[in-house]
């Protein structure tokens, strides 16, 4: 039965996915895929499941398809680095069952550690990709995603952007149609990546992809719309729309097949129009193709290759502009009123500590005024960088930070590392026991999985021991005695994990007695400013106010009041 | 006037409801018929950050940003984030914020402006009431309904 609704890009895709028969889906949470997976854990009939990172993601995504079944493995940009070490040799394998991967790329970093561009992925690993530039067309490349992964064996790339994963629009939807599974069969040279066999692959997968260059030259979702000749563009994803919304007249070669490049339709059009424009967003993907098969066009200044396009910006491309940056002036993103992170960076503030961050809400305590935070690489990053940091600046001075979620992701390898190596030094685990910053998916210090059911639950202190840490100690994240724990295992001649443990209030939002707030005795000396909390800060008369109906009555605020301006309630 | 493209954008801080009431007037879009797009903007803050939301309707609607000085309503539910966005009207747009610090003051329960405010601005709009009650309904995912189908008819018939 067909359908409109109202769907994010992410939310079509994975409604695509599943009515191609898809019953196998792994990922791991980011912004902007999340919701790929939070969608696919709906149905009875896909097996959907959170992973503790994306390697493992990919490889049992890439198992369920060696299988024979129709699976489906989803990222953010950055977290196809993690799947890349199976990714590149699964171009080699191919696969059983239909297999789709999907990179959601951040292009001006609404929620990420850098912008690179994926599309160069397809091509570093000779996978074909897909590129929609709405949701309705990723609904639609989903399905075409797996019919093709079938019948040419290899995996296939759908690479979203922001602005498709989180556009919603109008998506006729159906039903979905059962799909046999592939027989499995042992087969070592095409499954045993030795190199005798990989060898051999790598020849095949070259005349795979001139095979799938042919499939482009026909594709539907490749489509030249001839207009006004005087001006031809060719774009591919959001690129696509925002330069028909400013130059609607235009004639277009819009790329959905990005890779790889379909030659002839590009030679083609490149003759029908006098002046030719390539307008991508982020690098030169297009543009040095294209220039690469000898045709002369017109393409952005490189300072155009930062951050996202934007209808305005695409008709200063295509005016010769250079672009000029302009501050940010929104507002600086906060920990949120309550959040028991907040009491843990301003003791380690208090105690000038330096700090090796890591990826997630807790990130945030690098910003202004708290600043407790000094790196921030990678996930996983913050428990090596500790190590040498450590080694080399003194273990009394510096301290790792990382959370629950990003420990289990790729925490435990380097705590691992750091005990083999003899590293002394201290571990902070922010174990809010939560993946909060993507909205709240549950992980394996939770016990509870992607589809809400009970599972088991991975003790933290436990693992902390097993993998070598000399003392392990837990403690209430708004605990009195939390700065002088620190600073007593921070002198320790050991590897200490402190477990800093308090719900995220993003899942309970219970309340504790918000502090009396007594105007005469505050002289606005502005201590209770530094905790950064959202629910105090200066009014237009240049008053502290505190604001009870955002306050949880975590009372950090009053322990940084010398005044007792701000009381904790009795 | 079904052909002319609408761009409402809507902005304020993270757990106000804006994403919500964003959601609710595009499926009202929707269920009246017209291609819709909706886009959000929110970064990394879980609560009190910026956020905002690009609505945009018509028969066909290409991209789904609305650009500086073209969004035709301004719903805004901070004041300083209304300062900032104001750049974004155009010249005969509609900026609701009064209607805003109005419902702060005189409304008891706060939780419901992002209603009210749907019930604004649905005055301005040519979408029928049958689907922005049917809106209403999935948007809130029948959480509070009756409340809410009030609080919204109320600003409806007021003014």
């Amino acid at each position: 039965m067909k359908r409109i609704e109202l769907l994010s890009g992410d939310e079509a895709l994975a409604r695509g996915a599943y009515e191609a028969g898809l019953k196998f889906a792994a990922s791991y949470p980011g912004t902007p895929a999340t919701e790929i997976l939070e969608y696919l854990a709906n149905f009875d009939d896909v097996d959907a499941q959170w992973s503790v990172n994306e390697k493992t993601a990919y490889e049992t995504a890439l198992g369920a398809s060696i299988a024979g079944v129709r699976s489906i493995y989803s990222s953010k940009h950055v977290g196809v680095n993690v799947a890349m070490d199976p990714l590149m040799t699964s171009a080699y394998t191919g696969i059983g069952g239909g297999f789709v991967i999907v990179t959601a790329d951040d292009p001006q970093l609404q929620s990420s550690q850098n912008e690179q561009d994926n599309r160069f992925i397809a091509k570093f690993s000779k996978l074909p990709m897909f590129e929609p530039s709405s949701p309705s067309e990723a609904y639609k490349m989903a399905k075409a995603a797996f019919d093709l992964s079938e019948r040419f064996d290899t995996p296939v790339i759908i690479r979203l952007t922001t602005r498709v994963a989180h556009t919603k629009e109008n998506v006729e939807t159906g039903d979905r149609a059962e799909t046999e599974n592939k027989p499995f069969a042992v087969n070592a040279a095409k499954y045993v990546m030795v190199p005798g066999h990989a060898y051999k692959k790598h020849i095949a997968l070259e005349a795979k992809l001139v095979e799938l260059q042919k499939y482009g030259e026909q594709s539907e979702f490749n489509i030249a719309e001839i207009n006004d000749k005087s001006m031809g563009i060719i774009a591919d994803g959001t690129a696509y729309l925002y330069a028909k919304e400013v130059f609607p007249n235009a004639s277009f070669l819009k790329l959905g097949f990005v890779y790889p490049f379909a030659d002839e339709k590009i030679k083609r059009f490149a003759k029908e129009v006098k002046e030719l424009y390539v307008i991508e967003e982020q690098d030169p993907f297009i543009e040095e193709h294209v220039r690469g098969l000898g045709i002369v066009l017109k393409a952005k200044d490189i300072s155009y290759r930062i951050g996202e396009l934007t209808p305005v910006l695409v008709k200063e491309i295509v005016e010769g502009k250079i672009k000029v940056e302009k501050a940010a002036d929104a507002r600086k993103p906060v920990l949120c009123p309550g959040c028991s992170h907040r009491s843990v960076f301003y003791a380690l503030k208090k105690l000038k500590a330096i700090v090796s961050g890591d990826i997630g809400c807790y990130t945030l305590g690098a910003l202004k005024p708290l600043e407790a935070l000094h790196t921030t690489v990678c996930m996983g990053a913050s428990v090596t960088i500790m190590e040498s940091l450590s080694k080399y600046l003194g273990h009394d001075k510096v301290v790792g930070v990382i959370g629950d979620s990003t420990f289990v992701h790729s925490g435990i390898t380097g705590l691992v590392d750091a005990a083999y190596n003899q590293a002394k030094g201290l571990l902070i685990i922010l174990d809010n026991s939560n993946t909060a910053m993507t909205g709240s998916q549950p992980n394996p210090s939770t016990g509870v999985n992607a589809k809400g059911k009970p599972t088991k639950k991975l003790i933290l202190e436990e693992i902390c021991k097993a993998a070598g840490a000399d003392i392990v100690e837990t403690i209430n994240a708004f605990d009195k005695n939390l700065q002088n724990k620190i600073k007593e295992l921070m002198s320790k001649e050991s590897l200490c994990v402190l477990i800093a443990r308090f719900p995220c209030r993003m899942i309970e939002r219970g309340k504790m007695v918000a502090p009396v707030f007594n105007k005469d005795k505050c002289i606005v000396c502005g201590a209770c400013l530094q905790i950064d909390c959202p629910a105090i800060y200066k009014n237009m008369e240049g008053k502290i106010t505190h604001d009870a109906f955002l306050c949880t009555g975590c009372n950090v605020c009053a322990s940084a009041c010398k005044f007792n301006a701000l009381q904790a309630a009795q | 006037m079904r052909d002319k493209v609408f761009n409402i954008l809507f902005c304020g801080t993270g757990g106000q409801g804006i994403l919500t009431a964003a959601e609710i007037v595009s499926l009202a879009a929707v269920y009246d018929g017209y291609h819709t797009k909706k886009s959000e903007v929110h970064g990394m803050a879980q609560r009190g950050g910026s956020v905002e939301s690009h609505v945009r309707f018509g028969k066909l609607v290409y991209s789904p940003l609305i650009e500086e000085g073209s969004a035709d309503f301004l719903v805004s539910f901070h004041k300083g984030e209304h300062d900032r966005m104001k750049r974004c009207l155009c010249a005969n747009g509609v900026d609701l914020f009064a209607s805003f610090e109005e419902a702060e003051k005189n409304m008891t329960n706060k939780k419901f402006i992002n209603t009210h405010m749907l019930g604004v601005l649905s005055k301005n709009l040519n979408i029928r009431a049958e689907s922005w009650l049917k809106a209403l309904e999935a948007g809130f995912k029948g959480k509070f309904i009756e409340e809410n189908r009030k609080i919204f008819l109320e600003a409806v018939s007021k003014g």
